[in-house]
């Protein structure tokens, strides 16, 4: 029984990462069809965001009491910034590529090798001063009233708010690298997310030990999901989303603004990459390479699960996290400790990381043999297909 | 021609690109009566770039030092040292591209350079081929022994071996079962071959191992395994690489494998430079195992570390790789001005034997291309170094382990032409 649970519970930790890894994915490739191969670049943005966070609360001295609770704040701010990174990245280039998938994977891919190369060489101060003024120069015409927009004078209040949102994005950097000197150089070097106290260790419960972190990726995993389905299902531009999904020319000709929710669509998918980075930054170490790890990942759940379907990538993430521990822990071994030797050899082969992975993908490519689709696919008339 | 301006600009950002890596350091001053220009060959982009670019701060330092006490004085003449800077951009093939061009191009009469063993091996048929020769400063798993090769890092005997026997008989685990921890490639593995086969002599037994592959930061199934093999604690040997260390020591310490709890970690790879990015309140109490240690107390050790801060910063720290680079230059210095010339083949004979006071002791290079050196062991403390808990005296190399069931019983012996490479002692 309690090896159950605890099998169980490491199955849904690894499987809770993948979600939350997975899912701004699921909405940006499975209801957009948009294959964004920078999607893991958008995951580490938000890890460093994580970071420069913690740096903040560390060094300002009114924000040092609240530092126990930067983890929460850096959730806000790590979607904020994916989310105004997506934005521009869907208004610059993967606007003009709709329907042809090659060539936004190939641009995608330049996208990320890009932002990597970004976090590498630019000092992280500055990186988040051009993040502010990019999110106040794209956000900031929202608030004005359209018709001061029209005309010549338009075009002037609009460089005007650009010129201003620079402005603050200088400030900004100056401020952050006075402020904190190990934001001030530019370094490729991997940097640490420190959990705050009482995050760290695990809560023994049932003979068990289940870790702290682990099951705060899970709470964020479960809310985040659970957000996005009200939000999809729910509210009008959710319903508004779906529509255009299933027949674009249609959700125009009806009056949505396509545009506008392609905007919206890659914009929340971006900025749950950026939730999940929070989520592995308190893993792992944070570097440029961090999403990298993780798309592959990322990719396998949507695919397995059914392109455009959120219970399928659920299902999916899930399976694959119970699948590795069952796996990957050897866990068959310690229930059935004398199996017949050949089958002991062969599970106890596959019983190392490494191979778990080996295996899981084999299982992948077998079970999508029989269901090209994945596990649930869409159903319904498409105007693709 | 806006397109020739563009053009243009293109062509000089190229060529500017092109000085920039191609030329080297030098201030001309002093008085030398020539020049002799030699290679630096690691990662400067990429991956590795965190951990190679402190071995060329540390080479140049070297380097500077030599030439402010005098250059290289061969046949009378003083030479002044200068140095080619090349980027192996943590891709194998770059490493043998540069090597080919170093040799060939600049005709430099050494290469200092390379990490990883994966770009060792991808190295070592142009050094071979050319009959040029390499420096080598990393601890590695051994079991290679080139005549074109000059390892100056330990091998397992140097390392491992020691620290398994400290582990098994005198940490506070001792008696102890033994878990074994890696990364999914060529040094774990072949290092973690050796140490199954030494605990097993030792009287002891290997309950579990696993290794990570690179770039996956998922270890709750290996933590799930450390508990089911060492329910109450026990020993674990890892031998991650760089970040994945910080992923293993954050994980572990939340599922309670903490030494409070019984488990010691005897690490391989987590020198100063990976503990200050680890962060040591995830590494505190846990155990490491090299031939230098900053907190080495001797005036040699100080100096050390003390002109590193000074050369490059205060906030910088100097680990057993850096000592290794920094030796490896030094002893260059020494065979050249013995052989009384820059060929590669006369060096080759002045380097055996040749002795250094490095920081962390005296070394010797012997027979193999190897160095004898001293082992430490040091728990890992509050403030990010190492308190030294034993030294061994000074230990042979063993290019070829005398406990990898493979090359059990041979030796290498290069001032020897009929033992050579690999002979049956």
């Amino acid at each position: 029984m309690q090896l159950i649970l605890e099998s169980l519970f490491n199955g849904v930790a690894i499987g809770s990462v993948l979600l939350v890894a997975a899912l701004g994915l699921a909405i940006v490739f499975g209801l957009m069809g948009v294959i964004n191969l920078a999607h893991g670049e958008l995951m580490m943005l938000g890890a460093y965001s994580t970071y420069i966070t913690q740096l903040i609360f560390k060094q300002v001295s009114f924000l040092k009491p609240f530092y126990d609770s930067y983890v929460i704040v850096a959730i806000g701010i790590a979607f904020l910034v994916s989310g105004t990174v997506g934005i521009l990245l869907e208004r610059t280039v993967i606007r003009r590529l709709y329907g042809s998938p090659l060539e936004t994977l190939l641009a995608t891919w330049g996208v990320s090798l890009i932002l990597q190369q970004f976090v590498r060489s630019v000092p992280l101060a500055y990186g988040s001063g051009l993040v502010i003024a990019l999110f106040f120069g794209l956000f900031s015409p929202l608030f004005i009233s359209d018709d001061l927009l029209l005309g010549a004078k338009g075009k002037l209040i609009r460089a005007c708010t650009w010129g201003f949102s620079a402005l603050l994005g200088v400030a900004t950097g100056g401020i952050l690298s006075s402020l904190v000197s190990k934001l001030s150089r530019a370094s490729a070097r991997n940097v640490d997310v420190t959990a705050p106290a009482w995050m760290r260790g695990g809560i023994d419960f049932v003979g068990i030990t289940f870790p702290k972190t682990r099951l705060l990726i899970i709470l964020i995993t479960v809310i985040s999901v659970l957000v996005v389905i009200f939000f999809l299902d729910k509210t009008a531009w959710g319903i508004r989303i779906r529509a255009v999904t299933q027949n674009r020319p249609m959700s125009d000709c009806l009056g949505i603004s396509t545009e506008t929710v392609d905007i919206i669509t890659f914009g929340i998918g971006s900025g749950l990459a950026g939730v999940a980075g929070v989520a592995v930054s308190l893993l792992g170490s944070v570097g440029p390479n961090v999403g990298g790890n993780y798309i592959v990942g990322c990719f396998m759940v949507v695919v397995l699960g059914g392109v455009g379907n959120l219970l399928g990538t659920i299902l999916a993430s899930f399976s694959i996290g119970i699948m590795t521990d069952l796996i990957g822990a050897g866990r068959l071994l310690t229930i059935w400790p004398d199996m017949p030797t050949p089958l002991y050899s062969t599970i106890d082969f596959f019983a190392t990381t490494s191979m778990a992975r080996v295996m899981i993908f084999a299982l992948i490519v077998i079970f999508l043999q029989f269901r090209p689709t994945g596990m649930f696919p869409q159903k319904g008339r498409m105007v693709e297909s | 021609m806006k397109l020739s301006k563009r053009i243009f600009a293109g062509l000089a950002t190229a060529s500017l690109a092109v000085t920039v890596t191609a030329c080297g350091g030098s201030d001309s001053s002093g008085n030398f009566d020539d020049t002799v220009t030699v290679g630096i060959l690691h990662s400067l982009s990429g991956t590795m770039a965190i951990s190679e670019s402190t071995l060329v701060d540390t080479e140049k330092m070297a380097i500077e030092e030599i030439n402010a006490a005098g250059g290289v004085t061969v046949d009378g003449k003083s030479y002044k040292i200068e140095y080619i800077v090349e980027d192996g951009a943590s891709d194998w093939p770059t490493f043998a591209e540069k090597s080919k061009k170093l040799i060939d191009q600049d005709g430099v009469p050494v290469v200092f350079g390379g990490w990883t063993s994966a770009s060792r091996k991808a190295m070592l048929p142009v050094y071979e081929s050319k009959d040029a020769f390499l420096y080598y400063p990393i601890q590695y798993e051994a079991q290679e022994c080139s005549n074109n090769i000059f390892y100056t890092g330990a091998t397992p005997n140097q390392q491992s071996e020691p620290a398994t026997d400290f582990m098994y008989k005198r940490s506070p685990a001792a008696g102890g079962d033994f878990f074994l921890v890696g990364s999914d490639y060529v040094f774990p593995r072949t290092s973690n071959t050796i140490t199954k086969a030494q605990v097993k002599q030792l009287g002891g037994k290997v309950v579990g191992e696993d290794y990570l592959p690179l770039g996956n930061t998922e270890v709750a199934p290996i933590i799930s395994k450390i508990k089911v093999a060492l329910p109450d604690g026990g020993i674990i040997v890892n031998t991650l690489n760089g970040d994945q260390n910080v992923a293993f020591f954050k994980q572990i310490q939340d599922a309670g494998i903490t030494p409070s709890n019984g488990y010691y970690v005897m690490n391989y790879s987590i020198a100063e430079e990976e503990i200050s990015t680890i962060g040591p309140e995830f590494l505190e109490g846990h155990y490491g195992a090299w031939n230098y240690m900053m907190s080495i107390d001797t005036p040699a050790s100080k100096k050390f570390a003390k002109s590193f801060k000074k050369r490059w910063g205060s906030d910088r720290v100097v680990a057993d790789p850096q000592e290794s680079a920094y030796n490896m230059v030094y002893l260059w210095k020494q065979a050249v001005e013995d052989a009384g010339t820059f060929d590669d083949n006369a060096v080759r004979e002045a380097l055996v034997g040749q002795t250094f006071d490095a920081p962390q002791g005296p070394v010797e290079v012997m027979p193999n291309h190897h160095l004898s050196q001293t082992v430490r062991i040091g728990e890992i403390n509050a403030e990010g170094g190492f308190t030294i808990l034993e030294e061994t005296g000074v230990v042979e190399p063993q290019a070829w382990n005398q406990k990898h069931p493979s090359s059990k019983g041979f030796a290498c012996d290069w001032t020897d032409p009929k033992k050579g490479e690999k002979y049956r002692m």
